[in-house]
């Protein structure tokens, strides 16, 4: 819950109630995000920070960039067009710098006249006083415009002096702690020992720390355990597999075709690779660039022709009748779309049909860019779902010699061969035409490749006029956005929250950076070091700010709910892969294997049955068996068309296009899934087993399962109530056994020899409260 | 001062809301307030909304009995003597003007005319033509609007479903009924604003999928909850073996005391939400197997909706747990019947998926007007496009089947605001083109919304920059239509 939402509430509840003290918080929130924003000089108005988003989100769509669509011939995005005389009367001007009384800007913001006033009445847009007056206050001050923050290069600042020299652990720590003693806060102390591992644990391997791991950190009293811990986090290869299952969702990535029918497709090779790509710390222009234009490199080898399956995850149809060439493109648009947000952060997709609304992207722009992704061998429809091609051409095939030589992170489990979809140019190359209103059979003039010059003018000659250009275009040390992007993309994922909130979209509708500053440090940093992600994880998770814990004080809630200065940590909940982790690892029922074919889980029967056409493989779940139930999330079985109802509910992806920011929500239906799946129970039920077997107490006992879940020791009136619950459970079980043994029948793993069956059911019992305490879920 | 406000506020509204939620529709407005920002943690790029509903609702839930497959208006509602007349000529390229073929059939020689093999007939006051395959319907002619100029831009089933379900052919949007649910809320404090039912006909089918119902970029507390024909009609609705209601409870009390230990130590708000959530859950686990349990329903209710009605799973099953639901307050209900695409054996299937949908649909209609429900219910009845009126493959004089056609086809509305009586729009001689008031896609949705009192111009959220609505750029509500 944040403020906002209260003084929403509270508005509506009890205006008679301590109104004075409502409107204090109103304003204090209504002006929050600006004031915590706002790192310079208290009294001048800045176009970036101030004016541009009011402009943008309340009058660019009409008096922006899209020409087609402008209204009275004025267009208010740029300084020239804003002093420029009007068109309806020459005498007149919007802007007036220095005197708002004679910008028309300003007349028609406080205009009575609705005919006059904007925005106008019928558009449902407002501008409200507050607003008003900061235009008013902007143009008195001289209308400056500035370009848009994030089209220019980063720009290297000093690291910030504080007064507490003490406490930054490095430059991030600057940053962030001069902002917090510019606005009188102070930071969190550090979170105690159990909970700083729990977090880093997770954020780096998406798994909870082993008994072994938390005694020996706890007990490691030097200066540097904590360092040692994070390197050897950073080691393991489920590393891999924590980034790329965030990288899927960039991706796209599922193992069905989506649309109707829904085919089986083998893309998971392809996954494969992103884990051994992290693994092996691939720097990230290396990493993009291959994946984007691998099968352009000179002599291009399996691996980079394989990573190019980035550019083949977008759905493909499979249904009889459809009209070839209206596929083909909606393809090369994905891809087009998917390059915009993957990598940019832009709303390309909104210049498709006309120029964008805000953004400096015209629609000429867009089948530039489109026209490096249309060059493709390939067809809108290879054939219906009678044909099950798991990979349209063009493709390769990946044989056990190709594992066993060249392609050895792929776990291929027969000897079959494996078709994976690549990306590859056609030798001639096809026209690219502006599509009209975006329409595939309404071309109109033809265009060549290129991209937006606001962001970089991109020079053929130099970098090539194909994907790889594309490539070289986007990794260019002068690109503003690649670095930034990423940079602020890995930020959200470690500290809760983009740097930029709006991490898919840096353009002029996204929120600027709350520590601009930082970012720009961060990403030319990261790229003076070789793009190296590993480094910059570890310069996250060791900085002090990262370390802080997350107990939230009245007084921080309150002057800043979202958390956006960090003076504490974010508790966060975590993601659907990564809690189905936490209860198969704690209860040692996690298969570790990396890679390989998906899997099929336990599923609610009947689901995929109910959906399907009855075509195809994948018209019935067939539910695997042994190991393949105790993989990781992400070889859990994605079909788009019905992806697994578990991890949907616990806001994950469906595949369906790239995503680049997950929901998280708190639902009813979550309380459900932890309470009744058979994941959790089963994993509960191993667990009470394993410790049944152990020679200890069952206080001993609980306090392991709570160790191994939560990664700290129980407080004693926690422990009290957990043994209290147990004795009560205990006894109920006692009464009726055969319950007890209804209840530890759950799941295939196999049962252990029980010789007291209520005891291990009232610890199963526990067990299960344990992994549906709010704190297991969460990144604390 | 400041502090102990805050940490109050919390508490106050929190119990507030929940209070309002149970009052049901008094509190509607005041629920759609809040219920966005609810259930979210680090608001997003959320809008605000502002004032819902715009204006007074004539419609307060909607039943959506969707035709999947798309069933065809020339055997059923948009009788067309001509193409008997014609039958085995040519379409005219006079009234065809260009349209574009399916793969299907752009490679066939000929468009040979065929008309219905069923016989029409009229009906009630308002003289309304249905076909002889529809004998109930027939009988609710004078409750139901028929909307005969349905038009929309695909020509495949894949995109024009999630045209008519999300307002874009392309693309993760929410559907209709998130929209509502973002919107309007529940009424309901223990059921879901939008549940989704599924059932299979007899005749050639093509798949559902769960985008059709997904949340896309509001929250995933609006998505649509899919009630399966199984015991478990929600997903992990069902405690475990072994572990009754009582334990459940014990757990969640336990769970409870413990997550406030936890609130105790780091004051997020986020922890008490969850112990809310959870409460929430516990009371759904009873209201759903409550509310579904059809064999406690009368015996002359069973006999209007037909004793497949008792069969879960069938559609007919499916419309008397819809109208349960809808009367329980959920918002949206949304019925999936697949098996309408009769590209060929028109002859063989219409007349089994009609059979399987027309004394169900109309007892729905029927039972919702004896309860006094229909006025604020809006049932929807219909396809994501129509079929052509010349015959796809080979045309006999036994059998015949049909392709797709956006160009123009029949859905109907009942209730909820929606003139009874009606036939609205018209279509030429052919059954090709419209020649009297169109209604698209997006004016079908505005209308719709409009119903429900909500202007389809100002429901909006802001996503990536831009303020999405489920009409895009378009629609226009059809005033001819509203009662």
């Amino acid at each position: 819950m944040n403020l906002e939402l209260h003084c929403k509430a509270m508005k509506n509840f009890s205006f008679s109630t301590a109104t004075m003290t409502l409107i204090a918080i109103v304003m204090l929130t209504s002006s929050c995000r600006e004031k915590l924003s706002a790192s310079r000089s208290k009294d001048s108005v800045d176009y970036n920070l101030h004016i541009r988003p009011i402009l943008s989100d309340r009058c660019f769509k009409c008096h922006g960039p899209d020409a087609n669509q402008r209204k009275a011939h004025l267009r208010l995005d740029t300084q020239e067009g804003a002093l420029a005389a009007l068109k309806d009367d020459p005498e007149g001007h919007a802007i007036v710098p220095g005197d708002p009384e004679h910008s028309e800007v300003y007349l028609r913001l406080i205009s009575t006249d609705t005919a006059e006033l904007m925005p106008p009445v019928k558009s449902n847009l407002k501008i409200n006083e507050q607003e008003i007056a900061l235009i008013k206050k902007w143009i008195a001050q001289g209308a400056k415009y500035k370009p848009h923050w994030a089209f220019i290069p980063p720009h290297k600042t000093a690291v910030p002096e504080v007064d507490d020299a003490e406490w930054p652990k490095n430059e991030i720590d600057n940053f962030i702690l001069a902002r917090l003693e510019s606005n009188g806060i102070e930071p969190n102390e550090t979170a105690d020992p159990a909970r700083l591992l729990k977090r880093v644990s997770f954020d780096i391997t998406g798994l909870p720390p082993t008994l072994a791991m938390q005694d020996k950190f706890l007990e490691d009293n030097s200066p540097e355990a904590y360092a040692k811990v994070v390197d050897e986090l950073l080691a393991q290869p489920q590393y891999g597999e924590k980034m790329a299952a965030y990288w899927m969702d960039v991706a796209r990535y599922a193992d069905s075709h989506g649309y109707q029918d829904d085919g089986l497709r083998t893309m998971w090779p392809w996954r494969d690779w992103v884990i051994h790509a992290f693994n092996a710390n691939y720097p990230y222009d290396q990493f993009i660039t291959w994946q984007l234009a691998g099968d352009l490199l000179p002599n291009p080898t399996k691996e980079q022709l394989l990573a190019t399956g980035f550019n083949r995850n977008h759905k493909i149809t499979q249904e009889g009748g459809v009209i070839d060439e209206e596929y083909r493109i909606e393809y090369v648009t994905d891809r087009t779309n998917t390059f915009g947000k993957a990598f940019l952060a832009l709303t390309f997709e909104c210049a498709k049909c006309h120029d964008h609304k805000y953004d400096p992207i015209l629609q000429k722009d867009y089948y530039s860019t489109f026209s490096f992704f249309n060059q493709v061998p390939e067809k809108g429809l290879v054939g219906d779902i009678t044909l099950a091609s798991l990979a349209d051409p063009p493709n390769m095939k990946i044989t056990t010699a190709d594992v066993e030589k060249i392609l050895t992170f792929i776990n291929k489990k027969d000897t079959a061969t494996v078709p994976v979809m690549i990306m590859a140019d056609k030798s001639d190359k096809r026209p690219t035409y502006l599509l009209k209103r975006g329409v595939y059979d309404a071309p109109g003039d033809r265009v060549y490749v290129g991209l937006p010059k606001a962001i970089l003018p991109f020079d053929s000659v130099r970098y090539g006029n194909n994907r790889l250009g594309l490539a070289h275009w986007l990794t260019d040390k002068n690109n503003p956005l690649t670095a930034r992007v990423f940079v602020n993309r890995m930020w959200q994922e470690f500290f809760g929250r983009g740097l930029v909130k709006t991490s898919g979209d840096f353009g002029m509708q996204g929120e600027m950076p709350s520590h601009p500053e930082l970012l720009d440090w961060l990403a030319l940093d990261f790229m003076d070091h070789g793009w190296d992600i590993k480094r910059l994880i570890k310069q996250f998770v060791t900085s002090a700010t990262y370390k802080q814990s997350s107990v939230v004080s009245e007084k921080k809630l309150a002057v800043d709910p979202e958390n956006i200065l960090l003076a504490r940590s974010s508790r966060v909940k975590m993601s659907a892969e990564v809690i189905r982790d936490l209860a198969l690892a704690s209860s040692g029922l996690l298969v570790k294997e990396i890679g390989g074919p998906s899997v099929k889980p336990y599923q609610p029967k009947g689901i995929w049955e109910s959906s399907t056409s009855g075509r195809g493989v994948l018209a019935r779940y067939v539910q695997d068996h042994g190991d393949k139930l105790y993989r990781r999330g992400l070889y859990c079985f994605i079909k788009r068309t019905v992806p697994p109802p578990s991890m949907l509910v616990m806001d994950g992806s469906n595949r369906d296009q790239c995503e680049v920011k997950r929901m998280r929500t708190n639902t009813p239906l979550q309380a459900l899934v932890l309470l009744n799946d058979p994941v959790v129970l089963e994993s509960s039920r191993v667990f009470a087993e394993r410790l049944a077997q152990k020679n200890s107490t069952i206080e001993e006992k609980t306090i392991e399962a709570f160790r191994s879940i939560v990664a700290r020791a129980p407080k004693p009136e926690e422990l009290k109530v957990l043994l209290t619950y147990y004795e009560e459970e205990k006894k109920g079980f006692d009464q009726s056994p055969e319950k007890a043994r209804e209840f530890i029948a759950v799941g295939e793993y196999p049962q252990t020899e029980i010789k007291d069956v209520a005891s291990v059911a009232a610890l199963m019992q526990v067990v299960h409260t344990i992994f549906n305490l709010e704190e297991s879920i969460t990144k604390v | 001062m400041e502090n102990e406000f805050i940490k109050q506020r919390f508490h106050v509204t929190r119990r507030h809301f929940l209070g309002k939620m149970s009052l049901g529709l008094g509190s509607v407005a005041l629920g759609s307030l809040l219920i966005p920002d609810l259930f979210k943690s680090g608001a997003d790029e959320g809008a605000m909304l502002a004032g819902l509903p715009h204006f007074a609702p004539k419609a307060k839930r909607i039943i959506y009995l969707f035709q999947n497959g798309a069933p065809s208006q020339l055997e059923s509602f948009d009788y067309k003597p001509l193409l008997n007349k014609m039958a085995g000529q040519d379409l005219p390229a006079s009234i065809r003007m260009g349209q574009r073929l399916t793969g299907m059939t752009s490679g066939q020689a000929s468009f040979p005319l065929v008309g219905s093999h069923f016989s029409f007939k009229q009906y009630g006051q308002s003289g309304a033509w249905v076909s002889e395959i529809f004998p109930n319907m027939a009988k609710i002619v004078d409750d139901v609007c028929f909307i005969k100029t349905m038009h929309t831009e695909a020509i495949n089933h894949d995109p024009a479903l999630t045209f008519m379900q999300s307002g874009a052919q392309q693309g993760n949007r929410p559907s209709m009924g998130a929209w509502l649910s973002y919107g309007l809320g529940s009424e309901n404090k223990n059921l879901p604003a939008f549940c989704v039912l599924l059932s299979r006909g007899r005749g050639n089918g093509q798949g559902v999928y769960s985008k059709l119902w997904t949340n896309g970029f509001l929250d995933s507390i609006h998505q649509g909850v899919q009630f399966s024909s199984s015991e478990e009609r929600v997903l992990y609705l069902k405690d475990p073996q072994g572990r009754d209601r009582n334990g459940t409870r014990k757990m969640l009390d336990n769970l409870a005391e413990l997550n406030a230990m936890n609130y105790q130590e780091f004051g997020d708000p986020e922890t008490q939400t969850r112990i809310q959530q959870y409460e929430m859950a516990y009371r759904m686990q009873t209201a759903v197997p409550e509310l579904s349990d059809l064999t406690q329903e009368p015996d002359h209710i069973i006999k209007m909706y037909g004793a497949d009605c008792l069969v879960p799973g069938t559609y007919a099953s499916n419309c008397l747990l819809a109208r349960k639901l809808s009367e329980s307050g959920v918002r949206f209900v949304q019925l999936y019947h697949q098996g309408w695409d009769q590209h060929g054996n028109m002859v063989g299937e219409m007349p089994l998926q009609a059979e399987d949908v027309d004394r169900s649909t109309a007892a729905l209609v029927m039972d919702l007007k004896q309860r006094g429900l229909l006025d604020e219910t809006l049932v929807i009845w219909g396809g994501e496009f129509g079929r052509t009126n010349y015959c796809q493959g080979k045309l006999s004089k036994e059998n015949y089947g049909r392709d797709h056609h956006p160009r123009a086809y029949t859905i109907w509305m009942a209730g909820g605001g929606v003139k009874p009586g009606l036939v609205y729009g018209e279509t030429d001689e052919f059954g090709y083109n419209i020649v009297r008031d169109p209604v698209h896609v997006n004016d079908f949705h505005a209308t719709v919304l409009h119903l429900m009192g909500l202007n389809h111009e100002q429901l909006t959220y802001k996503h990536l920059g831009r303020r999405y609505r489920l009409t895009d750029v378009a629609g226009k509500v059809v005033s001819g239509i509203l009662a």
